[in-house]
């Protein structure tokens, strides 16, 4: 799992990577194996604030589709565009497919999110 | 069992309850609480014979005045059009109209296919990049083309134009009562001489309700009153405040008006009716509703997309599922599951027989007719002018006697008469809508003249 | 079969002519004249220009690549894809009742008046209501209207804070989507490990938020809730109204009455329930009952008979209004109001039970190799599923598309969702014996060959007009229209 970044992971299968004042969001492994294959994604707009839990996104199957939450606040900055002409990305390498990228406006929240191995034994529950 | 449509004999219920290992029918049902069963027959009439049915309904159609034998001058949102006979040879084929919805498309090619032709229509008619493959009606589609402009904008207030058929109003009231959306409406130009411009939306008004809060403006084209309106200026005005311009077009008028599509409308909504439907005491009626591309995955019902299969043939299959109720649940851009496929294919089979040249032979019948009745019920100076700005298959008049005597008396003479406007606008009190479709030749049109004109002269002489 | 790919529009020749119209008898109006700039269309839409022969050989080949009731065994769980009589059809197509218009002088169409007044009256006898109102299109409209009514009725007695509708996490997708749209705020209660409402659960979010709970009774699961009284009492005394979803009616027609349930509000699909044709997706008619309190909230207008004569009363203050134009689908409503007329009591009890038989003995009959998660007496449906065999990589899907090439339409798969690799199988009435033991076999022979060949199931259907077809691709690279 992971791609060798440090990586925090919300319940819902979100990941975050921080660098900097930024924080890349996107969805887990587990989360696009879950969904199959990934027919479009719903980003947000640029600008929006977002606080955490709010729903950041939509990711689409062909049967199913699943929310994407935020797991901090902040103001999205930047979307994925590339996921628009390919949403398969993420079913490809989701780790280096971030969905948005948002500011990190309180760093502390990071601390209520679960470590890479925090995460393999939560999914191990699921 | 009873019923020529319950083959299970009653020996073959005996084993059957046997095979499943109860003693009897009731065992079957006793899950259900002693206290709920009914205890009697249902108070409903004893079954009738196919033979005694087919009696019984004659004698009820025999009250009814349909337009077989009935002039029907009538519009206000559904019309009299000719429809081929082919049309229903092909509705009519069981593989068609007893079929669930494509959920299994290797055996639903048919109707699939049928959908994305009818998809393609819809759009080519009113110049958008993609459409659904049905809503319950006119009205209906009108109401979820406002929810989509007030989730896409993020804004709370649709001015709509009051020349929208008031029947879509009413279900537009309706259905946006609980959800935080407002409606303003916008009055019409009246009293004639305004530039050829009354009976159309009043732009000065429109512009001055615009706000920051505005999801959409919604106009009506030809609106109530058959009248056209500017649907480019207006979108113009829409793109300007950042809001969605909805146009509702009848589908009719678009074999010679130009689409809403390339007027600048973001959606197209409507009643497809006209369509080779017929008009079925309102119901079924068609809803179609066609978008601009930024809106495609935002539209609500069911579509149909185009694929291959793994031999790489082309092969069609509902498509864009993630936005239904089935998967996104209370989340979904719509409640709505069972459409009106079959009025689609209706609609597809139709426009296939009338091509190009019929459907605009249709719509200039329709603008020359009505325009030669118009004038021939003013020549006999029985009725006035209300609006002077050009219609499309329908007119507003003003008889010298209340539209509803005339219509009663009219009715007597098997005519049926047009929409008396007072019910829904006290400002044209004493109005009547008349439509008058491809389907009446002049010698009826002079027929119902002659007659309008002897009815408001105060008698009628056969 | 000859295989023709094309689509219409793809057969079209300029110049060639479908249609057959009178030539204009009066003057030609001067269009350009007349409407001045920017009025008149730019550019011919893309219509097909083909010849009626060509219309009615392509529509025809098409209809040969469908599949409808009359085709044969149609097993659609919760779709209730029971026969639809011929007679329906020929009466709904008299001129008579199909070119009558929706605005004509009441008068003139007592006939049509007489046809919805009388089956607000039946309708209302068979779910055990006060008045049925015939308005909407489908049973998903008919969802919303109830929850309008639900929301009007607590607005009345200003007691504005009912935010909440609850559902059960079987029930069809519409309710949820129907109560969001209706202002509510949904919430999901489980099922309890019989496959029914957990009362558990229920008491704990019942207070004075809830504006009422939907339910499908007999359930997704085609299980009746037997403790309907109890959640009744519960719902209503918590001050909350009881909303049935009659979807699954077709198992308790002339047995019990969603009425004498404590339902405050019952939809019926005259689509599934009575008879009338799905049309391949619609139209369907989804009127509502509703309880002598409720009345006064019904859509306008309501059909009345004064002096001999019906009518439609508009003047109704607390109304919700309308949420359709016009009555709602007549053709439909007459459909199924000929199906009552030849049924009588008698013969809607005798179609439940027929029903329910049928149900219980193709689960009786599958019980040994497929697994039946809620295996007890059902109602009219029941859900079978396929983990066993999708240990062995033959999934619910691949049973499906199996069946396809059997003859069979498939059972609904992957529904309700609380069941995994679900198939849910409704046979309906109108099956003989003959038929449910010729698909059992079939069922049981690819129970079979899950275990001992599952590759051989991998990659149906064969005999179909497509193979499996690409969904991922159509969503993903959506083409939703034929460009020139």
């Amino acid at each position: 799992m992971g791609t060798g970044k440090t990586l925090y992971y919300s319940k819902d299968h979100e990941w975050i990577w921080v660098d900097g004042n930024l924080a890349y969001i996107g969805i887990t492994d587990y989360a696009q194996d879950s969904l199959g294959s990934i027919v479009y994604v719903e980003t947000p707009k640029p600008g929006k604030a977002i606080s955490k839990g709010q729903v950041l996104g939509v990711v689409e199957s062909v049967k199913a589709a699943a929310d994407v939450f935020s797991p901090i606040s902040g103001t999205v900055l930047e979307v994925n565009d590339d996921l628009e002409d390919n949403p398969g990305l993420i079913n490809e390498s989701p780790y280096e497919n971030h969905i948005a990228v948002i500011s990190l406006d309180d760093p502390d929240e990071l601390s209520q999110l679960m470590n890479q191995q925090q995460y393999e034994e939560y999914i191990k529950g699921v | 069992m009873k019923s020529s449509y319950i083959p299970m004999t009653r020996e073959q219920q005996e084993a059957m309850l046997a095979a499943v290992g109860v003693n009897s029918m009731e065992e079957l049902f006793s899950a259900i609480p002693e206290e709920l069963k009914l205890k009697k027959d249902l108070n409903i009439p004893d079954p009738l014979s196919e033979h005694e049915l087919n009696k019984q309904m004659l004698t009820l159609v025999e009250q009814n005045f349909d337009s077989s034998w009935n002039l029907c001058f009538l519009g206000a949102g559904i019309y009299d059009h000719f429809i081929p006979s082919a049309v229903k040879h092909i509705t009519s084929r069981q593989e068609f109209y007893t079929a669930y919805t494509p959920y299994q498309p290797e055996i639903s090619q048919g109707i699939l296919q049928s959908i994305f032709e009818y998809q393609t229509m819809i759009s080519e008619l009113t110049g958008m990049d993609a459409a659904n493959a049905s809503l319950y009606d006119g009205a209906t589609a009108l109401y979820e083309a406002a929810l989509l402009a007030a989730r896409y904008t993020d804004r709370k207030e649709v001015l709509v134009a009051r020349s929208v058929n008031p029947e879509y109003r009413k279900v537009l009231y309706s259905g946006l009562k609980y959800s935080g959306i407002t409606i303003k409406e916008i009055e019409f130009l009246n009293g004639t001489a305004q530039d050829k411009k009354s009976g159309t939306l009043d732009s000065g008004l429109l512009q001055a309700a615009i706000n920051e809060n505005t999801a959409a403006i919604v106009v009506q084209s030809p609106n109530f009153f058959g009248i056209i309106e500017d649907i480019k200026t207006i979108s113009q005005k829409a793109k300007a405040a950042d809001a969605l311009l909805i146009a509702v077009c009848d589908p009719i008028s678009l074999g010679i008006l130009e689409s809403p599509g390339a007027l600048g409308a973001d959606i197209a909504v409507g009643e497809a009716q006209p369509l080779g439907n017929p008009m079925n005491f309102g119901g079924p009626l068609l809803g179609y509703f066609a978008v601009k591309s930024p809106y495609i995955r935002r539209m609500p019902g069911r579509i149909a997309g185009q694929t291959t299969d793994s031999e790489g043939r082309r092969g069609f299959v509902l498509t864009l599922q993630a936005r239904e109720q089935h998967i996104r649940r209370e989340k979904a851009t719509s409640n709505i599951c069972t459409n009106q496929a079959l009025c689609a294919l209706t609609a597809t089979v139709y426009l296939s027989l009338m091509g190009k040249k019929g459907l605009k032979e249709v719509a200039r019948q329709c603008i020359n007719k009505s325009d030669y009745a118009y004038k021939a019920l003013l020549e006999t100076g029985q009725a006035d002018g209300v609006f002077d700005a050009p219609f499309f298959r329908e007119f507003v008049v003003k008889p010298k006697i209340s539209p509803e005597r005339l219509n009663n008396e009219l009715l007597s003479e098997s005519i049926i008469g047009g929409y008396d406007l007072s019910k829904d606008y006290p400002e044209l009190e004493g109005c009547w809508l008349v439509a008058v479709t491809e389907k009446r030749t002049r010698t009826e049109i002079d027929l119902f003249v002659r007659k309008v004109s002897k009815i408001c002269q105060g008698g009628i002489f056969i | 079969m000859i295989r023709d790919e094309r689509l219409i529009f793809e057969k079209s020749v300029a110049g060639r002519i479908g249609f057959s119209l009178p030539e204009n008898d009066v003057p030609e109006v001067d269009l350009a004249k007349t409407f001045g700039e920017g009025v008149l269309r730019d550019s011919e839409p893309e219509i097909p220009e083909v010849s009626e022969v060509d219309v009615i050989r392509h529509y025809t080949n098409l209809s040969k690549r469908n599949y409808g009731v009359d085709s044969g065994f149609y097993p659609l769980g919760s779709c209730t894809m029971k026969y639809n009589p011929k007679i329906n059809e020929d009466i709904a197509a008299m001129d008579g009742f199909s070119r009558m218009h929706p605005l004509q002088n009441p008068l003139s169409a007592q006939g049509s008046l007489e046809i919805l007044y009388r089956m607000d009256k039946l309708l209302s006898e068979i779910l055990g209501m006060e008045r049925v109102t015939l308005q909407p299109a489908a049973g998903a409209q008919g969802e919303m209207t109830g929850l309008m009514i639900i929301k009007a009725y607590h607005i009345s007695r200003n007691d504005e804070k009912r935010v909440k509708i609850i559902v059960p996490d079987s029930s069809h997708g519409t309710n949820p989507a129907s109560a969001a749209l209706a202002g509510f705020e949904v919430v999901h209660i489980p099922s309890d490990e019989k496959g029914c409402v957990d009362i558990a659960s229920l008491e704990t979010i019942l207070d004075d938020t809830v504006a009422g709970l939907m339910l499908t009774n007999p359930n997704t699961l085609g299980l009746f809730e037997e403790d309907i009284l109890k959640i009744s009492e519960m719902v209503h005394k918590c001050g909350g109204l009881l909303y049935y979803d009659g979807a699954n009616m077709n198992a308790i027609m002339g047995i019990a009455r969603p009425g004498d349930m404590g339902f405050d509000i019952a939809h019926v699909n005259l689509n599934k329930t009575f008879s009338t044709p799905h049309g391949g997706g619609g139209p369907g008619s989804g009127p509502i009952g509703v309880v002598k309190e409720l009345v006064p909230f019904l859509p306008v207008p309501i059909i009345e008979k004064r002096d001999d004569y019906y009518v439609f009363d508009y003047d109704k203050p607390l109304s919700i209004g309308k949420v359709k134009s016009f009555y709602g689908n007549f053709s439909v409503v007459l459909k199924a109001f000929c199906y009552i007329m030849m049924m009588g009591s008698e013969g809607l009890k005798s179609a439940s039970q027929a029903a329910v038989l049928n149900a219980n003995y193709i689960r009786k009959k599958l019980e040994d190799v497929y697994d039946i998660p809620y295996n007890r007496i059902c109602m009219h449906e029941f859900v079978l599923s396929a983990q066993r065999q999708a240990k062995n990589g033959v999934t619910a899907l691949d049973i499906a598309k199996n069946l396809l090439d059997e003859g069979y339409h498939p059972p609904t798969i992957y529904f309700p969702l609380i069941v995994h690799e679900a198939l849910m199988i409704e046979p309906t009435e109108t099956e003989s014996p003959e038929t449910l033991d010729a698909f059992i076999n079939t069922m049981r022979r690819l129970a079979g060959q899950a275990e001992t060949d599952p590759e051989k199931l991998k990659n149906a259907p064969k005999t179909t007009y497509v193979s499996r077809l690409d969904e991922v691709k159509a969503a993903r690279t959506p083409v939703l229209r034929w460009r020139p």
